[in-house]
């Protein structure tokens, strides 16, 4: 054998040329098409956002959806979450998603309401619009992203910044003494008995990104069945105003994120065999 | 068909008018003197049309469920007093901005701060002038009698789907709390109607969106001049006042809602006097009719404006008649509701060399 050896770009441009290798069986994952706009997204390269966008546009097209659908975006990094989700869509003022969410399914009880709000937005200003609409047990899913600062803004300290971590108000770390403790209202949430579903997950890593996806399936799914709230914690990051490059600040939300905030289910509907988290 | 009366409180009378109108949803929370049509729609509404009715946990939250449901294309309603409204003004400028329809009402009180449970009509510039932040308008009805604050529930809802503009009721705790006989309408269906604008679930190959915002300030100011352009289209249309004995009128005495009946009592005095007193009552006050004003004063010699607060309508009153003819006011605060005997001793005072203070 004196074959050479290839190296990997070099064997994959063998293979496209010996065979032409895209074909729709070769293809292993393609991005939603009906349900995302193409339009380039505005995050931040490396942010959490655009991956959880593109697995509700998964979940929605898969579950067959999107004509039974109305989101709530928030006022935050994604209050232009409709440019890139192709479903019905209503913008809330700050901290309001989950009234209006209220608002649209208690007229259209038989769609599927769902808010997305970030840390300021539903645990700083939206504080008590987040705990009586998982109090009512209302209808919706409520998607929370956790990075732990105000990213729109520009870093300031949110209800969920760890203690000690820095921000653009709190310069020198969170001071608890003065600033508070870093809120974990998804646990607050989950005492109430409106909530049916309650979990945390991640999209940091492949693995975290398909439980994810499976929750928001649940969370839509268990919809059907009049329960309660659903409510998805997503820890993500903020490369930006964390000022980490994107790997690094996945490497600072393992480390410093999840042991405070931990991965996994918090409450399960009982005799659910649907859920699939930690 | 048989015509149906019944004696009720103005907010019973317009809670039953809200459920006739085949309303859709009502979402609201306690505060005097209005909780009774949180109350009565409560024990009636559900049972009889299916109408949801939700005790939310703030003003902030009714006005927001109030934007939600109202996208959708429902007919959608909250109501509030003053501090409440106070409290709603940032997602009334939204659901101006969304161009959304509704019904806000507002049975307002004395203020400023917690002020009183009374009666009043401070409430008139943050209802008229807009009350929130940015350049909007509510179509704003100011009913004088429980006939009014009943028959006014579909007309709001008809002109905040005609124009897709929230419209409000204002009045005030003493005609939301008084009985009078009220001539029920009947019942209409709740509409299933579908709107090319509501987010009801994506029909075709778009979505649609209910927003109030756009980051490009050139997109953001050809908004505002849609805006601008319906509100001057509302004002051509929909102007609605009531001239009591104006034509023949030495002096005007102008007046809103409840205080224009007691200053029709007031002329009727002033009448039996010998001065000849009429009494021109706006009934929309955005858009407020400033020409029909300016008409019915053109032989008058004075005006007075009355007003259950420190003089804000006056402000319109002048607009509309300008600086030669003199506009003379009297007001009461904090919930006192003027007598029709201080009403004409003003009147006198100001224009016929009455008694001074
Ligand atoms: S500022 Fe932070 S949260 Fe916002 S898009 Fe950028 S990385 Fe994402």
């Amino acid at each position: 054998m004196n074959e050479k050896k290839m190296t990997g770009d070099e064997h994959y441009e063998t293979m496209i040329a010996e065979e032409n290798i895209c074909i729709n069986e070769n293809i292993v994952y393609d991005k939603p098409h009906d349900a995302l706009y193409s339009t380039p997204m505005h995050y931040c390269p490396g942010c959490g956002h655009g991956v959880v966008h593109r697995l509700i546009a998964e979940v929605v097209e898969e579950l067959g959806i999107i004509h039974d659908v109305i989101g709530v975006a928030p006022v935050g990094c994604s209050v232009l979450a409709y440019n890139y989700l192709n479903i019905d869509m209503s913008e809330a003022a700050h901290g309001r998603a989950s009234a209006v969410a209220t608002g649209i399914k208690r007229v259209l009880p038989d769609k599927y309401v769902f808010s997305y709000q970030g840390d300021g937005d539903l645990a700083a200003i939206g504080t008590g619009e987040t705990i009586h609409t998982c109090n009512r047990g209302e209808n919706i899913l409520v998607i929370f992203i956790n990075n732990g600062i105000y990213g729109m803004t520009g870093g300031q300290m949110a209800p969920t910044t760890l203690a000690n971590m820095k921000s653009s108000t709190s310069p020198f770390g969170r001071d608890v003494q003065t600033m508070g403790y870093p809120l974990k209202i998804t646990e607050l949430v989950a005492q109430l008995p409106g909530t049916y579903y309650v979990t945390r997950q991640s999209v940091h890593k492949a693995v975290n990104v398909r439980k994810t996806k499976k929750a928001i399936m649940n969370g839509f799914l268990y919809q059907k069945e009049n329960k309660g709230t659903c409510f998805i914690e997503v820890v993500s990051n903020c490369p930006s105003n964390w000022k980490m490059s994107p790997v690094e600040s996945n490497k600072w939300l393992d480390e410093n994120m999840l042991p405070f905030y931990p991965l996994g289910d918090i409450k399960i509907p009982s005799n659910s065999s649907k859920n699939n988290g930690e | 068909m048989k015509k149906e009366f019944k004696l009720m409180k103005g907010n019973e009378a317009l809670a039953e008018a809200a459920i006739r109108a085949g309303c859709d949803a009502y979402f609201g929370y306690p505060i005097t003197p209005q909780s009774e049509v949180l109350e009565y729609l409560s024990r009636e509404a559900h049972n009889r049309t299916g109408m949801v009715v939700l005790q939310a946990e703030s003003e902030i939250a009714s006005i927001n469920m109030v934007y939600g449901a109202a996208g959708t294309g429902k007919k959608v309603m909250t109501s509030s007093s003053s501090p409440g409204i106070s409290l709603m003004q940032e997602g009334i400028s939204y659901i101006a901005c969304a161009e959304l329809p509704c019904l806000i009402v507002n049975v307002s009180r004395g203020g400023p701060g917690l002020g009183t449970i009374q009666p009043a009509q401070s409430d008139y510039f943050q209802s008229v002038k807009g009350g929130g932040h940015g350049d909007y308008h509510l179509i704003v009805l100011a009913p004088s009698t429980v006939q009014e604050m009943s028959d006014f529930v579909e007309f709001s809802f008809e002109l905040a789907f005609k124009y897709r503009n929230p419209v409000m009721i204002l009045t005030d705790g003493a005609l939301g709390q008084m009985m009078e006989k009220v001539e029920l309408k009947p019942q209409v269906e709740r509409f299933h109607e579908e709107f090319n604008w509501a987010t009801t679930g994506r029909k075709n190959g778009n979505s649609r969106v209910i927003t109030s915002l756009n980051l490009e300030a050139e997109k953001m100011e050809e908004i505002n001049i849609h805006l601008q352009k319906k509100y001057e289209m509302i004002t051509k249309n929909e102007i609605r006042f009531e001239a009591i004995n104006c034509e023949d009128a030495d002096y005007l005495i102008v007046a809103y809602g409840l205080v224009a009946r007691i200053c029709q009592k007031a002329a009727d005095l002033a009448r039996e006097k010998g001065i000849k007193a009429g009494v021109f009552r706006p009934i929309t006050l955005f858009p407020y009719p400033y020409e029909e004003l300016k008409n019915a004063a053109k032989n008058v010699k004075g005006i007075l404006d009355v007003e259950m607060n420190a003089g804000q309508m006056i402000e319109d009153v002048r607009l509309a008649v300008g600086n030669e003819l003199p506009v003379a006011f009297h007001g009461r605060m904090g919930g006192v509701v003027p007598s029709p005997e201080e009403i004409l001793e003003k009147l006198e005072m100001k224009f016929l060399g009455g008694s001074n203070e």
